[in-house]
């Protein structure tokens, strides 16, 4: 070789495997800012349908619908993200085959594009939390309840990150994994997110009372809300919270090995 | 031996690929080259079969051959919203320099593939030939023994293929071992010291560019008559030298005729010509191209 290098020693740990391809991806995000005005959009554009043209037929009893909604659109943010199309376009760009022919641990690779989404999520949660404010959304929980509720929101945007992860690994091209974004859209809609359970036909009812989303949004509508959550939604903050962990934890099991083992082989 | 389903895409391959030197593995589509570059940079695992890369079992131990590959395939894997240097740091990270050696060797190798002037600029501004040849660099900034091209010029102009040939050329000149794919029998031709043929799957010919052109045999005395009814007369006469019947090219006003000890029979061909006064274009000796040999071999036209 001409180059005048060494070699390094050592191959990378899965440290900065992780935090090097975190890195490129949130550089990446913010440079291109179609990517983080689409997200903010699409946060924006379903609070405000739901907030100004369908919320005033949708009766949640006594809490306010705004109340109601914006916990929800917090809580599943990380469903409307882009994340699996990112995954998709880098496998479909050759760099995966770059990285995977490097001495990295693979999985460390993976776990690096989920920091990276999982910041991309929080933000379009943000922009939610900001524009639910500006339209009426309080916090009458105190303020531990809203950090726990915060904290939830973080949980579930990592959790599903994997989920977009693995989406965006089986899809095999970003159009595909565009595509397949909306296959998750019945998980968020057949939920508790927008209208109350109690509104859908009797055999729609279980599905959406126990689903993973369910539990998510009412465990940071609970902390939000505070007060006689049992009496407002049905069950108490805790059993809501305890769900909404387990929820995440099955979600994080589940796709990060099928994420890794699938790129393994990929 | 890789399967893919009942398709066997590399069917009982067998090749060495000499260390030291360019190796071009040279075929159609769907010929194999991609996969056997993919096994080679464990992407992929064999069936069956035994793979050695720099005297390390790829098998056994994938880790240990990523440390000293460096890959650069098919598509210019860099990110168009980093700039140049930051994708190879990036790369040079994931190699496990640390953050300062990992800049040094962004440099260095920014230098060699000339395009320090430009690597503080997004890759989205650059040509398609500059990406290809920071993907290039991306593939050294390891410091690779060994260095895999999935077919590095595809798509480009003819100009930027010479471009990133020179580039490929000045990287290469210390005897790192290269492994090339290509499915341009000139791109073979121009880079690489030792030339492996495949066609589905299977090893069919190996061995420098000129020992192939010479397995496909036969330089060509080529004249082009000034009137086309001198054709046969031509053909007639220079018949006797030729190894083989000449070939006519009417419309082109050409003969064509097969010879050993080209430049002998192109001598013998001049004074045979000149001594019966007809009147000509051209005449010339033409080696076969690798194209030729191609044909010669598989039958199909590459």
């Amino acid at each position: 070789m001409t180059l005048n290098l060494t070699p390094p020693a050592h191959p990378p740990t899965a440290i900065a495997t992780a935090s090097t391809y975190a890195g490129r991806t949130i550089k990446q995000f913010m440079r291109t800012p179609q990517l983080l005005v689409v997200q903010a959009l699409t946060s924006t554009m379903f609070l405000l349908i739901f907030r100004y043209v369908f919320g005033g037929a949708i009766q949640t009893g006594d809490v306010e619908y705004v109340d109601f909604l914006i916990p929800a659109l917090a809580a599943v943010s990380g469903l409307f993200a882009s994340g699996a199309v990112g995954v998709a376009e880098d496998s479909e760009s050759g760099l995966f085959d770059r990285l995977r022919s490097l001495p990295v641990p693979r999985w460390a690779l993976l776990f690096g594009r989920s920091i990276a989404d999982t910041a991309l999520i929080c933000w379009g949660t943000f922009v939610t939390l900001v524009v639910g404010f500006i339209v009426g959304f309080r916090i009458s929980g105190g303020v531990a309840g809203a950090l726990v509720a915060l904290g939830l929101c973080v949980l579930f945007a990592v959790a599903f990150s994997w989920l977009q992860i693995y989406l965006g690994l089986v899809s095999g091209s970003a159009r595909a994994a565009q595509g397949i974004s909306f296959a998750v859209f019945p998980l968020i809609f057949v939920s508790s997110a927008y209208v109350p359970v109690s509104t859908m036909p009797g055999w729609l009812q279980p599905i959406a009372e126990n689903q993973p989303v369910t539990a998510m949004v009412g465990a940071v509508r609970a902390l939000t809300l505070g007060g006689d959550t049992e009496a407002l939604l049905g069950h108490s903050a805790g059993w809501f919270l305890v769900r909404s962990v387990l929820w995440s934890v099955i979600i994080l099991v589940v796709f990060i090995s099928l994420s890794a083992r699938r790129f393994a082989r990929l | 031996m890789k399967h893919y389903g009942d398709v066997h895409a590399l069917d009982g391959l067998d090749l060495v690929a000499p260390a030291g030197k360019v190796t071009a593995v040279l075929g159609p589509n769907g010929a194999g080259k991609t996969t056997l570059v993919r096994a080679v940079a464990t992407l992929l695992r064999p069936d069956s079969g035994e793979l050695r890369v720099s005297g390390l079992d790829a098998i056994a131990q994938p880790d240990r051959v990523r440390r000293v590959i460096g890959l650069a395939g098919q598509n210019a894997a860099v990110e168009p919203a980093l700039t140049g240097r930051e994708n190879l740091v990036m790369v040079a990270r994931l190699f496990g320099h640390n953050p300062t050696d990992a800049k040094t060797a962004a440099a260095v190798v920014l230098a060699e593939i000339a395009l320090t002037d430009d690597a503080d600029r997004p890759v989205k501004e650059y040509s398609g030939g500059m990406r290809r040849r920071l993907d290039l660099g991306a593939s050294l900034v390891g410091s690779p023994r060994v260095l895999l091209l999935d077919e590095p010029t595809t798509g480009l102009d003819p100009r930027t293929r010479i471009e990133l040939w020179e580039s490929i050329r000045t990287l290469v000149a210390n005897g790192t071992d290269v492994l090339l794919t290509t499915q341009y029998l000139e791109e073979a031709d121009q880079l690489a010291d030792h030339v492996v043929i495949i066609d589905h799957g299977k090893s069919i010919a190996t061995g420098t560019p000129t020992e192939l052109k010479a397995r496909a045999g036969l330089d060509m005395v080529e004249i082009r008559v000034t009137h086309g009814s001198d054709l046969g007369s031509v053909a007639a006469m220079l018949a006797p030298l030729g190894t083989e019947p000449p070939r006519l090219d009417e419309t082109g006003r050409r003969v064509s005729v097969p010879v050993s000890a080209g430049t002998d029979r192109l001598a013998d061909a001049v004074r045979l010509l000149s001594e019966s006064g007809i009147a000509l274009d051209d005449i010339g000796l033409r080696r076969p191209t690798l194209d030729e040999v191609f044909l010669a071999l598989t039958g199909v036209s590459a």
